[in-house]
């Protein structure tokens, strides 16, 4: 049966159109922005409700620090009213769209959200996660719901809104969202170093990290990455131009300081950290794996060891890795790298390596998504149950047969 | 307060209980002898008391997995329990349920300095973990005020904040990974000590949830570097309103401090009596603001916070000068509670989160409030994130006014809810705010949150009667209450 679109006018309609898919066993994909359809395994829905109608910011209080919009609101539009009162969001959210080649700037809030995007600064700040203050959504059985508040402090009831930020559409679809917002750093400086190879690099990032100087980005860039001949090593500090200086005198010294990048100098390079696109644009399937900082460079070298042309970067000081591999074909070449790769992150520490992009044959055969063992899977199944009893939204995005 | 009924039946077969308890967790690991479970009768909520089934302390993850299983076989309700600290009634146990103390998991058992991360027993303290890597110039930063007795297990549990969370964030925002039994035995690592999950973000759930979802055996935090310096200032306002626009304007302007506390008259009144800190008397309103970090930002902040508190008419501006007057400035906020014990037979505290800029008109409120029930009220306020403590001053001597102290305090909650707050900040619900969850909760949005319970916990035997209202909602609620001073723990600060 073919996919129907559906673009409900308010959250009655939503909600109605979720009550009949789940008394009907039809399912549901839901589009924001559209630009991460091709996110975890692929999956052919009865119905793509579109959100177009929750479009809008509803309020934003710069005093308060507190946004509240609609989930299907562009990211561009949030980031340009928040640039207009010095303000923006502090997980540094990327626009992932352009990792596909889709155009950029089309991204919402409630995608952004959804995946728990962060960028560099999510080591300092945190993801979305710890930003999403409240939220009104749906649940895959149609029941309008709320979770959270307005306000950071906040322990009444459980934290639906960390289990939203990270579900992929697969649990509930939010149609408003409440965020904390912070002011910009007045000034912000990235002290690029040179570093023999990956190793002394993350060594340099954690000497910062480990250091009281609060740095807010800390990737390393093999060489060859970004047209660069050498590997260079990048500690990012943001605050007041005093402040700054005088990390910066401190920082500088941790090894061969090569160049520093004033802030709209080196915003290109960590929105590219961000989406991967400096190993991304090269071409290939993309993985993003997140470790304990210290397994980063034997981790890849892990890697580069078992797959010819792996190309990776370095963020988070070592703990995130984005990872280009060699498209394979669909099968057995695939399945066993996605096994390497997986293999390397549990040998260096443990964590989770995810497919974010590669062809849809691909994201059907490779668990996009990091295997859960048998007590996780279980759970994680039976929370899915008490949002989506009837499997409606998304089913199979995040792991096979849920 | 209304409690599930104890079932007759288990009551009846408590030896049997007690015998199979001993065979999973032996030597003294079962305490069945009432001097024995006098100490865990009750938490920090001391208004309400109940001497459970059994008390079972176990030592290890499998002894954990075995009882729960037990439990779950037999259908015996369990109530885990920290340090038995919380306010709000999260570890009260049942008349026919096991209480299954953490306490002997107290090792800590990694220190990664590399990975910035420290894994320990979820019975090893908040502070105690921050002892462990402070020789290394680390520190472990939420900092509840029961920080010398309430454990990392109880943190995460309740989603614990403390002053410095207004920079460094809650329990949530810190907590990298943990190991946890289910109900029915099942044993699963959430996390690690990378960042993110993965999958569904179990850990975000887990935290916070009140021993509901599951038991806390072991947990990997983030540590983070000492700032090199600290400097706090003291300000006193002429008007709340004053006070709190001044709130506004520092956080706008981009400073995040590392707390930032106000006091209005009353309690700057009984604290100065209390502790002589050198507090103003000819103040409304009392702000106290620490920076930190590097010692040119902190001295840089300083002045920027003294320039914002002067143009919103501040009428005294004292910058800390050494740490002796950095603790001072903090002592009488530190001791508000006591002091306010010292001024009223009884206190009865509140814990409710309001938007920062809605103060004045809260304040306001309380103010009527306070006239229409003709009891005084001394509000403490952790004012950068919103949350507001007011102490209603009673004397549970004087017939009728206990039960005037509690209908001002669920008055105090609705306020904040209708101004767009929420019903608990940092005490969590328990028992204590279990009947008011309706106030900010639709049926539909609480049998979300029962499914969610149930995923964990299909047959509702982990810490019943807690944060859910009961089927039959009871008109009476329970309240941190303290006479003569006389709180659970008199040696924990509280603030």
């Amino acid at each position: 049966m073919a996919t129907t679109l559906h673009t409900p006018a308010n959250v009655a309609e939503l909600a109605d159109l979720l009550r009949q898919a789940s008394a009907t066993g039809q399912t549901a994909s839901v589009t924001g922005g559209g630009t991460k359809a091709a996110l975890g395994r692929p999956v052919v829905p009865d119905l793509d409700i579109h959100l177009d109608a929750f479009a809008g910011v509803v309020s934003f209080e710069p005093e308060e620090m507190v946004l509240v919009a609609g989930a299907a609101t562009r990211m561009a539009r949030i980031e340009a009213l928040l640039a207009e009162a010095n303000q923006m969001l502090a997980f540094e959210p990327p626009d992932w769209a352009t990792m596909w080649g889709a155009p950029a700037r089309r991204a919402t809030l409630g995608g952004t959200v959804a995946c728990n995007l962060s960028g560099s600064r999510r080591i300092k700040a945190g993801a979305a996660r710890d930003h999403l203050l409240g939220l009104d959504g749906v649940t895959g059985a149609g029941e309008v719901f709320k979770a959270g508040g307005r306000v950071v402090k906040n322990v009444t009831g459980y934290d639906l809104c960390k289990l939203f930020a990270g579900s992929f559409g697969t649990l509930a679809v939010a149609t408003r969202l409440v965020l904390r917002t912070v002011p910009r750093p007045e000034v912000a400086e990235t002290l690029v170093f040179a570093s023999a190879d990956d190793a002394s690099g993350i060594d340099l990032l954690g000497q910062a990290a480990a250091s009281p100087m609060e740095p807010s980005g800390l990737a390393h860039l093999p060489a060859g990455i970004g047209g660069m001949r050498l590997a260079r090593t990048l500690v990012r500090l943001e605050g007041t131009p005093v402040s700054v200086a005088a990390r910066v005198a401190s920082l500088g010294r941790l090894g061969k300081l090569i160049q520093r990048l004033d802030g709209p100098g080196a915003a290109p390079l960590w929105a590219d950290l961000g989406t991967g696109a400096l190993v991304a644009e090269g071409g290939g399937d993309l993985w993003r794996l997140s470790l304990p900082p210290s397994g980063g460079a034997g981790a890849a070298a892990q890697i580069a060891a078992a797959i010819p042309g792996a190309r990776h970067v370095f963020d988070w000081a070592g703990g995130l890795i984005w990872l280009a591999v060699p498209a394979a074909a669909p099968g057995y070449a695939t399945v066993m790298q996605a096994a390497s790769i997986r293999a390397a992150v549990g040998d260096h520490g443990g964590g989770h390596a995810t497919l974010v992009r590669a062809s849809a044959e691909v994201r059907g055969t490779v668990a996009p998504f990091a295997p859960e063992d048998a007590g996780l899977a279980l759970l994680a199944a039976r929370v899915k149950q008490a949002f989506d009893p009837s499997a409606v939204l998304e089913p199979g995005r995040m792991v096979a047969g849920r | 307060m209304l409690m599930p009924d104890p079932d007759q039946k288990i009551l009846d077969r408590r030896a049997d209980i007690v015998e199979a308890l001993r065979r999973i967790v032996p030597g003294n690991g079962v305490i069945a002898e009432r001097a024995g479970m006098s100490v865990y009768e009750c938490d920090g909520l001391t208004a309400y008391r109940q001497m459970p089934l059994v008390v079972v302390l176990p030592e290890t993850v499998e002894q954990v997995s075995d009882v729960l299983r037990y439990c779950t076989a037999e259908g015996l309700k369990v109530v885990p329990r920290g340090a038995g600290t919380s306010l709000s009634g999260g570890a009260l146990p049942l008349a026919d349920g096991v209480v299954l103390g953490m306490s002997r998991f107290d090792r800590i058992h990694n220190i990664d300095y590399a990975n910035r991360c420290i894994t320990a027993g979820p019975g090893v303290t908040n502070l105690a973990l921050t002892k462990a890597v402070e020789g290394a110039g680390f520190y472990y930063a939420p900092d509840p005020s029961s920080q010398i007795a309430c454990t990392i297990g109880g943190n995460v549990a309740e989603n614990s904040g403390g002053v410095h969370c207004l920079k460094y964030g809650l329990t949530t925002n810190n907590l990298l990974g943990l190991q946890m039994v289910l109900m029915d035995g099942t044993v699963v690592r959430l996390g690690g000590s990378h960042l993110d999950a993965g999958g569904y973000d179990l850990l975000g759930v887990v935290t916070g949830s009140e021993g509901l979802l599951g038991v806390v055996t072991e947990v990997t935090v983030r540590i983070l570097p000492r700032p090199p310096a600290a400097r706090a200032l003291l300000i006193g306002f002429p008007t709340a309103v004053a006070a709190g626009t001044c709130v506004g304007r520092i956080m706008a302007s981009g400073i995040v401090p590392a707390g930032m506390e106000m006091m209005d008259r009353p309690a700057i009144h009984a604290a100065e009596a209390f502790c002589h800190p050198g507090y103003p008397l000819d103040v409304e309103a009392l702000l106290i603001v620490e920076l930190d970090g590097p010692v040119e930002e902190v001295d840089e902040l300083v002045g920027r916070v003294e320039a914002i508190a002067t143009a919103t008419g501040a009428s005294l501006v004292r910058a800390s000068r050494d740490e002796a007057e950095r603790m001072a400035f903090w002592a009488g906020r530190k001791a508000a509670f006591p002091a306010v014990g010292r001024i009223a037979p009884d206190y009865y505290c509140m814990d409710g989160t309001i938007p920062r800029g809605r103060l004045p008109e809260v304040l306001e409120g309380i103010a009527e409030l306070s006239k229409k029930y003709g009891l005084a009220c001394a509000n403490v306020f952790h004012a950068g994130d919103g949350n507001l403590h007011p102490l209603v001053l009673y004397d549970a001597n004087a017939l009728g006014q206990l039960e005037r102290a509690e209908a001002f305090g669920s008055d105090i909650l609705r306020l904040c809810v209708a101004v767009g707050g929420v019903l608990t900040g940092e005490h969590g619900v328990g028992v204590e705010k279990r009947d008011l969850m309706p106030e900010m909760f639709s049926d539909v949005d609480l049998g979300i949150q029962l499914r969610l319970k149930s995923a964990f916990d299909p047959l509702g035997l982990l810490n019943p009667g807690k944060v859910f209202p009961l089927l039959h909602a009871c008109a009476e609620m329970g309240r941190v209450h303290v006479h003569g001073g006389a709180t659970r723990f008199p040696e924990l600060p509280r603030f």
